[in-house]
C-alpha cells in the first residue's frame, strides 16, 4: 500500500492530484482481408485507423472503423466476437501473422492498442484451415470443433439433484491439471497457428479435462478414440512444432497432447477388448 | 442419437496394427519407433566405424565380425541381414508416414496465409524435417553405392575397390574432397532432423512428465551432436591424413597372420 492510500479520504486540506486519465491515441495503418463470402476469393484492403486510443481493445478499434466505415455508407468488416472478456472463444483474428496477435495468453479480445505503436501496420487476416471455412471478412465457421466435442466431450452422471459437493474424492493436483485443461475456450488459434492445420492441442485440452477427473473414467476410452477420429476427418497432424501452445491465449500446454497420444494408444487396445467381451 | 457411447466406439472390423496405423497419431507412433530404430542404428554405425582409428586389421576385423554375428546359431551373414531387413522395414515405414501426414496436412489447409507468418516455436529443424529428410536419404543410397554396392564410377579407389576389404575402400572414398563436402552437407542435415526427431519422439508416443520435459532437448541435442561429430570425423579427419589406404588392399585373414 502506498502513503497516499494510507490517508484517511478526505481529510481537510491533503492536496492530492486529482485522477484526470489522459488516454494517449494512436494512428495505424491496417491491411484487412475483405470477402465478400465462401466463394470470394478475397484481398487485402488498406485503412488508416487515426486517433485509435490506446485503451481500447483490438475488437473496439475494429467498431470504431466500422463506425466510420458506415458513416461513409460503405460495408462494415465481420469479425466473430461475442463475450469480449476472453472467456467464450468467438474471437479470432491472425494479427501479423500471430493468432490472437502479438501478447502472450491474450484472446484478441484482450488485446490492447497499447500493445501497438504509433505509425504502425497492422495485417489482419482471418484463420485459416480448410475446416474452418470463411464466411465473411474475418468470419470463420469453426463448427468443425463441435464435431470433435459431440464426438464424446461429455460424462455421464445422474440427473437429478445437485450431488454433495466433494463426493468424489479427486487429487489437488489431477483437479489443477483438469482444470488447466478446461480453460480451453475452444477459440481454434491452436488451429490456426499450426503449420500443419491440426487441431491436436484443442482435441487434447477437452479430452485431457475429462479423462483426468474420475467422473470421466467411464467413457474414458470410448471418448478418447471416438474424439481422435472425429479430429482428423477434419484436421492435420501433428508434428510437434509447438506453435499451438504459444498461440493459445490460455497458454494450454501440448503435454495435454502428449497425454491424449498416449490415452489414444491405451483406448484402441482397451475398446478392443471391450468388443470382446460383449455377448 | 448422434452421440457415440462406449458401444458403439467399440465395433472394430481391422486387426489391431492396422486399425492403429491407419490414424494419424498411429503414424506417428510408428515414426517415432522406427526413427528411433534409425537413430539406434546410426550410432551403432558410428560408434562401430570409430575402429578405424585403430588401423586396417581391426576395421576390417570389425567388418568380418558383423557378417559372423551369432554364428554358428545362425550361418554366417544371416543376423546381418535380419537387421539389415529390420533397418529396410523402419526405413520404409519412416517415409510412408512422413508422405501420408504430409499429405493430410496440406489437404488441412488448402489455402495458405495470404500475409507473413510469425512463427514463435517452429524452428528451422522442426519445418524442415522433409527436406532434411530426403536430403539424407538422397546421401544414404550414394553411401550404399559407394561403399557397400561398389558402384564403378560412384566408389572410392575405382579399379582397386574390392568387395570386403572395407579399410581400403572407406579410405579410398573419404580421400576424394568432394565426398568430404558431401558427408558434411548430409551430416549436418542428419543432424537437424535427428534434434527434432529425438525430441519429438517423447511426444509422439506420450512419454511425457514435466519433471524431465527440460531434460529432452538436451538429450536431443547431445544424441545429435555425438552422432554428427563422430560422423564428421572420418571424412575429415582422413583429409588430413589421420587414416589412409594401404597401397593396395590388404586381405583380412581371421587369424591374423
Ligand atoms: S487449446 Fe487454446 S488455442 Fe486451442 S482452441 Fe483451446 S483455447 Fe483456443
Ligand atoms: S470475444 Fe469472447 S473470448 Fe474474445
Amino acid at each position: 500500500m502506498t502513503a497516499t492510500m494510507n490517508r484517511p479520504l478526505g481529510e481537510p486540506g491533503a492536496s492530492r492530484p486529482k485522477p484526470v486519465h489522459v488516454s494517449k491515441t494512436i494512428n495505424l495503418t491496417l491491411k484487412v482481408w475483405r470477402q465478400k463470402g465462401p466463394k470470394d476469393t478475397g484481398r487485402f484492403e488498406t485503412y488508416k485507423a487515426e486517433g485509435i486510443s490506446e485503451d481500447m481493445s483490438f475488437l473496439e478499434m475494429l467498431d470504431v472503423i466500422n463506425e466510420r466505415l458506415l458513416a461513409e455508407n460503405k460495408e462494415p468488416i465481420t469479425f466473430d466476437h461475442d463475450c469480449r472478456e476472453g472467456i467464450c472463444g468467438s474471437c479470432s483474428l491472425m494479427i501479423n501473422g500471430i493468432p490472437h496477435g502479438p501478447e502472450t495468453a491474450t484472446a484478441t479480445c484482450q488485446l490492447h492498442m497499447r500493445k501497438f505503436h504509433d505509425g504502425q501496420e497492422v495485417v489482419v487476416e482471418p484463420f485459416r484451415a480448410t475446416s474452418f471455412p470463411i464466411v465473411k471478412d474475418l468470419m470463420v465457421d469453426r463448427s468443425a470443433f463441435d464435431r470433435i466435442v459431440e464426438a464424446g466431450g461429455y460424462i455421464t452422471v445422474f440427473p437429478g439433484s445437485a450431488p454433495d459437493a466433494n463426493l468424489i474424492p479427486v487429487p489437488k493436483p489431477v483437479a489443477d491439471a483438469a482444470f488447466i485443461a478446461a480453460a480451453c475456450i475452444g477459440c481454434g488459434a491452436c488451429v490456426a497457428a499450426c503449420p500443419n492445420g491440426a487441431a491436436n492441442l484443442f482435441t487434447a485440452a477437452k479430452i485431457g479435462h475429462m479423462n483426468l477427473l474420475p467422473q470421466g473414467q467411464a467413457e474414458r476410452y470410448a471418448r478418447t478414440e471416438a474424439m481422435v477420429d472425429t479430429m482428423e476427418k477434419f484436421f492435420g497432424s501433428c508434428t510437434n512444432h509447438g506453435e499451438c501452445q504459444e498461440a493459445c491465449p490460455k497458454e494450454i500446454s501440448i503435454d495435454y497432447i502428449a497425454l491424449m497420444n498416449k490415452d489414444y494408444l491405451r483406448s484402441k487396445l482397451k475398446n478392443r477388448r471391450y468388443l470382446s467381451r460383449k455377448p | 442419437m448422434a452421440a457415440v457411447t462406449a458401444d458403439n466406439a467399440v465395433k472394430r472390423r481391422l486387426p489391431f496394427p492396422i486399425e492403429f496405423y491407419r490414424s494419424a497419431i498411429g503414424k506417428k507412433y510408428v515414426m517415432a519407433a522406427t526413427g528411433m530404430g534409425l537413430v539406434l542404428f546410426a550410432l551403432a554405425h558410428m560408434v562401430g566405424n570409430l575402429k578405424m582409428y585403430l588401423g586396417a586389421a581391426e576395421f576390417d576385423h570389425y567388418a568380418h565380425f558383423l557378417r559372423e554375428l551369432l554364428v554358428p546359431i545362425l550361418p554366417r551373414t544371416v543376423t546381418l541381414w535380419l537387421l539389415r531387413l529390420g533397418l529396410i522395414a523402419c526405413f520404409v515405414l519412416h517415409t510412408h508416414c512422413a508422405y501420408s501426414l504430409t499429405m493430410m496436412n496440406r489437404r488441412a489447409r488448402t489455402v495458405d496465409y495470404q500475409s507473413k507468418r510469425d512463427y514463435l516455436a517452429a524452428n528451422f529443424a522442426s519445418r524442415s524435417m522433409r527436406w532434411t529428410g530426403i536430403i539424407f536419404t538422397l546421401f544414404l543410397f550414394w553411401h550404399l553405392a559407394d561403399l557397400t554396392w561398389g558402384v564403378k564410377g560412384i566408389r572410392g579407389g575405382g579399379d582397386t575397390w574390392k568387395r570386403g576389404f572395407a579399410y581400403y575402400n572407406l579410405t579410398s572414398s573419404l580421400g576424394r574432397p568432394i565426398v568430404a563436402v558431401l558427408y558434411i552437407v548430409a551430416n549436418i542435415a542428419l543432424g537437424v532432423h535427428l534434434f527434432h526427431g529425438a525430441w519429438s519422439f517423447f511426444q509422439s508416443v506420450g512419454w511425457n512428465n514435466p519433471r524431465f520435459n527440460a531434460w529432452r532437448k538436451k538429450f536431443a541435442i547431445g544424441l545429435s551432436a555425438v552422432i554428427v561429430l563422430g560422423n564428421l570425423s572420418f571424412p575429415i579427419l582422413r583429409q588430413f591424413g589421420v587414416t589412409k589406404p594401404s597401397k593396395a588392399p590388404i586381405e583380412y585373414t581371421p587369424n591374423g597372420s
